[in-house]
């Protein structure tokens, strides 16, 4: 199990707030951040960086935290959502649906371990697939933008395809960058010649 | 012969009205359903329960299923409008000490107000919105786009405590529903500068907002609801039930609102200063007047391309407003139809006669503020 993740809790009642972090603490989570005051919220996210937030289902201040947390990085954090009633369906809806919002009963704290531990699980899957899939839109985008500066140079100095990608990346060698970057500059310096 | 139970989402807002209206006066019943009015404590949490199946149906801020349908947001989920539940009815105003500042301008002018701002005030304003994904966001990012070298932070501030935000100095400005512009100006710590309406003058506000998957399934319960509704929104925007009304929302257990709160959106007479008598604002907030109910797709496409959606993504998002079942649905309850399912946005200045299957829709004017006009067809 992990348990140098980061977790910031908010939850304006001081008691409560004690108590889940106590029984964070006593699962294993050792780096959790509590906060009372939601006013600090955008400071304290933006400086302590947090995997997972947990609030509330019922906490208004759930629409600010969802602005704070998707302005920045949607990818980047999880936000868990913990209610006093244990509602086993919704549990599942959320866990089948793939959100990264979780429910956990607040009073028992013996149950936040394991669903936590099933949050960060399931949080981590999505963001592996995020980051897969963003790798994979960048790989297409270059793929376009060197097909054009192949284009580019197939017209202006009526080369073939392969001749015009040796060039790219004869270029990219003696200079000591990237066959992407060279691709990019050529298409950049095309339009604004076009 | 037992009722379907419909369990409908809702945040306690005056414009929250429509759905309360179709419960109390029993429009829904009459219909053959049960309405469930369940309150949620955000628009995060609307959404979600919303998305899981926990609730069949329920308001929503107008840009909330264009975000969803163009994958925006925390959670990915097909929802629909299945009508507009009203139009218009948020205002912006500033703390104490920026009106002083602004002193003079005058009220509802949202050029002047922005020349004023831009000029008096130096570094930027923080301005309070409910959630990133409304109305008020947009019209407030539309608005201040026509001047670039103005800064304005956004932050998000759940509606009941925006008068706090206020007084604490959180936020300088804020873009609220009512009653929580009306309760800033009455605690003293605000004053409104201008409506929503002085922006564009027919922006939908709040939507029916159910799954997709849930409408096909359902589609006896789509229909008794969005009667319903329909129903109890003609009644609220008819006049002489106006007095009525106020009394029935301040006394349902779903607002938990005192009358004095609730009875200037519903009758238009705002007081935008503290000590002041208040204005008549003409189409403040409506519910049913001027085809408000219909969810034209052009609606949809604005704020599409308000969020920054592409060609595609603006055709796409057109689908999630459903004109179609708005015209399946509410035929043969005395809806007028219009005869076309997008118009061109911003077009109108005043009220025109449109071509519709009664033969008299008259629509609103719908202008915006700079005069721009927006064709998405």
């Amino acid at each position: 199990m992990e348990t140098g993740i980061r977790i910031l809790v908010v939850e304006p009642d001081e008691d409560r707030l004690r108590d889940i972090v106590d029984a964070l603490h006593d699962a294993g989570w050792q780096d959790v951040k509590a906060l009372a005051q939601i006013s600090a919220i955008a400071r304290t996210v933006k400086e302590y960086e947090p995997e997972i937030v947990l609030i509330d289902l019922a906490n208004p201040d759930r629409d600010t935290l969802e602005h704070i947390t998707s302005a920045t990085d949607t990818g980047k954090r999880a936000v868990a959502l913990f209610v006093d009633q244990t509602d086993a369906a919704l549990t599942n809806a959320a866990l089948k649906a793939g959100v990264s919002a979780y429910v956990v009963d607040g009073l028992k704290m013996n149950r936040i371990k394991p669903v936590l531990e099933t949050a960060i699980a399931r949080f981590k899957v999505i963001r592996q697939m995020q980051s897969e899939l963003d790798a994979a839109k960048q790989a297409l985008e270059d793929r376009k933008t060197i097909d054009r500066a192949k284009g580019f140079l197939m017209r202006q100095r009526k080369m073939t395809e392969e001749e015009a990608y040796s060039l790219l990346r004869k270029t990219a060698m003696d200079q000591g960058r990237r066959v992407i970057d060279v691709a990019q500059a050529l298409v950049t310096a095309a339009d604004l010649l076009s | 012969m037992t009722r379907s139970v419909l369990n409908c989402g809702y945040v306690a807002l005056v414009d929250s009205a429509p759905l309360i209206i179709a419960q109390e006066l029993e429009f829904a019943a009459e219909e053959g359903v049960e309405l469930n009015l369940v309150r949620q404590p955000s628009w995060s949490a609307l959404r979600d329960m919303l998305a899981l199946g926990h609730l069949d149906a329920a308001q929503m801020l107008s840009p909330m299923p264009v975000a969803m349908s163009l994958g925006m947001g925390s959670l990915p989920a097909k929802i629909d409008a299945l009508m507009v539940l009203s139009v218009n009815g948020t205002a912006f105003g500033a703390s104490n000490r920026l009106s002083a500042r602004l002193d003079g301008v005058p009220f509802g002018d949202p050029g002047a107000i922005l020349k004023a701002i831009a000029k008096r005030v130096s570094g930027p304003i923080r301005i309070g919105v409910p959630f990133h994904f409304s109305m008020h966001r947009l019209l407030l990012s539309y608005w201040a786009s026509t001047l670039p070298e103005l800064q304005i932070e956004e932050v998000t501030v759940p509606p009941p405590r925006m008068a706090d935000a206020v007084a604490d100095g959180h936020v300088d400005a804020f873009w609220v529903g009512e009653p929580w512009g009306s309760v800033a100006v009455q605690r003293g710590v605000a004053q409104l500068l201008m409506a929503g309406r002085d922006v564009w003058q027919f922006a939908p506000e709040k939507v029916l907002a159910a799954r997709h998957d849930w409408i096909s399934q359902n589609e006896l319960e789509a229909r008794a609801l969005m009667r319903a509704v329909y129903r109890a929104a003609g009644w609220l925007d008819a006049n002489q039930n106006k007095p009525l009304a106020v009394e029935i929302l301040s006394r349902s257990e779903h607002l938990d609102l005192p009358a004095e709160l609730i009875d200037p959106a519903v009758t238009g007479h705002i007081t935008p200063k503290i000590g002041t008598a208040p204005v008549q604002i003409p189409r403040f907030l409506h519910f049913h007047k001027f085809a408000a109910n219909f969810p034209w797709r052009s609606q949809a496409a604005w704020i599409a391309r308000q969020l920054g959606a592409d060609g595609a993504g603006i055709q796409g998002a057109k689908t999630c407003f459903r004109s179609d079942l708005y015209r399946r649905h509410l035929f043969g309850v005395n809806a007028d139809l219009p005869g076309a399912s997008e118009k061109v946005e911003g077009s109108l200045k005043f009220e025109t006669a449109v071509a519709s299957t009664r033969g008299h829709m008259i629509l609103a004017p719908d202008a915006f503020f700079d005069g721009s006009t927006f064709d998405f067809s």
